[in-house]
């Protein structure tokens, strides 16, 4: 990639950042941006006391992983160069296994096929232990075309 | 022959919301999420309360995608784990003076969760009922279903497998 194209990257990651801090929920989770391009995102989401579902082990509610994987599926729509708004028509996460109490988790999306009014996307959510994930989804979202 | 003279009516609830409080009470993030629970004998109805941070479209402004299906999971999982053990709270082998976390099975696991998104969330309290439509000894099937001002236009459905907790005793 030329220079120009790495600033032009590096910009829109920047607002694609602004964006996703700008939602209250994602904000509230703590969720931070890590990659934001053509049809992929990543977002981590850092372990947190007040997310935990099971106080007998400190492991992390599904329902704070399914918000990170919608939050991740619809940052890959949105990163469609087509993409003008997005909303989950539907999403399924099967859980893999319980994420290790302490670490962040991390999901990584990708937008594998767009129609003119849908985008499906594919997920997979890993904690430190990258080999095996704690979560896959699979959905369907809303594309509304940029005016 | 006669009937034995049915427990007292405050016995009985107490037993029944002492149960449900400790399976709701102490579960970090249905605290963060502000979600309640209303029971009319065996019915559980969860509410979310609105609130900002539960808003994921600033612009609509819509409840976050994520928020309701967690909302979902947590109704679908506390209304499973409710009617397991319903026997035992009616029969008044939970005894409601020691009932709390340490004495309850192991909450159910999530195998997968299939979210079904039918109308934007407004920003506005959410109600949710859950129905186990298959609970064996291992597997449960549940639907859960939310509603924001009318019962009967849902704006979410999600149906969710689980793997049940093991027996107490072996």
């Amino acid at each position: 990639m030329d220079v120009r194209g790495a600033q032009v990257t590096e910009d829109k990651m920047k607002i694609a950042r602004q964006f996703i801090q700008a939602l209250p929920h994602a904000r509230a989770l703590g969720m931070e941006l890590v990659a934001f391009q053509e049809g992929t995102a990543e977002i981590r989401m850092p372990y947190d006391e007040k997310l935990i579902g099971d106080p007998e082990t400190g492991v992390i509610h599904g329902g704070a992983v399914s918000a990170l994987m919608d939050t991740c599926g619809g940052a890959a729509v949105m990163s469609h160069p087509e993409a003008g708004g997005t909303a989950t028509i539907d999403l399924r996460i099967d859980y893999m296994r319980a994420a290790t109490p302490g670490q962040a988790i991390r999901a990584r999306a990708e937008c594998y096929h767009v129609t003119r009014n849908v985008a499906f996307v594919r997920a997979t959510a890993t904690d430190d232990d990258d080999e095996n994930p704690v979560a896959s989804a699979t959905g369907a979202f809303t594309l509304e075309v940029k005016r | 022959m006669s009937r034995p003279r049915p427990d007292p009516v405050q016995l009985v609830k107490q037993r029944r919301d002492s149960a449900l409080n400790a399976l709701v009470e102490g579960v970090p993030y249905i605290r963060f999420l502000g979600i309640q629970f209303d029971r009319r004998g065996d019915e559980v109805t969860a509410t979310l309360p609105f609130q900002e941070m539960l808003i994921g479209n600033p612009i609509l402004p819509a409840l976050h995608g994520g928020v309701t299906a967690a909302f979902l999971e947590v109704t679908a999982i506390i209304e499973l784990s409710w009617s397991y053990l319903w026997e035992d709270i009616e029969s008044g082998k939970i005894d409601p003076q020691t009932i709390d976390r340490s004495h309850l099975p192991r909450l159910p696991k999530t195998i997968d969760f299939t979210v079904d998104y039918l109308r934007s969330g407004l920003p506005r309290d959410a109600y949710a009922r859950a129905r186990v439509n298959r609970s064996g000894r291992r597997y449960a099937s549940v639907h859960v279903e939310a509603w924001q001002d009318n019962r009967s236009r849902l704006y979410a459905q999600a149906t969710g497998h689980f793997l049940m907790p093991p027996p107490a005793n072996g």
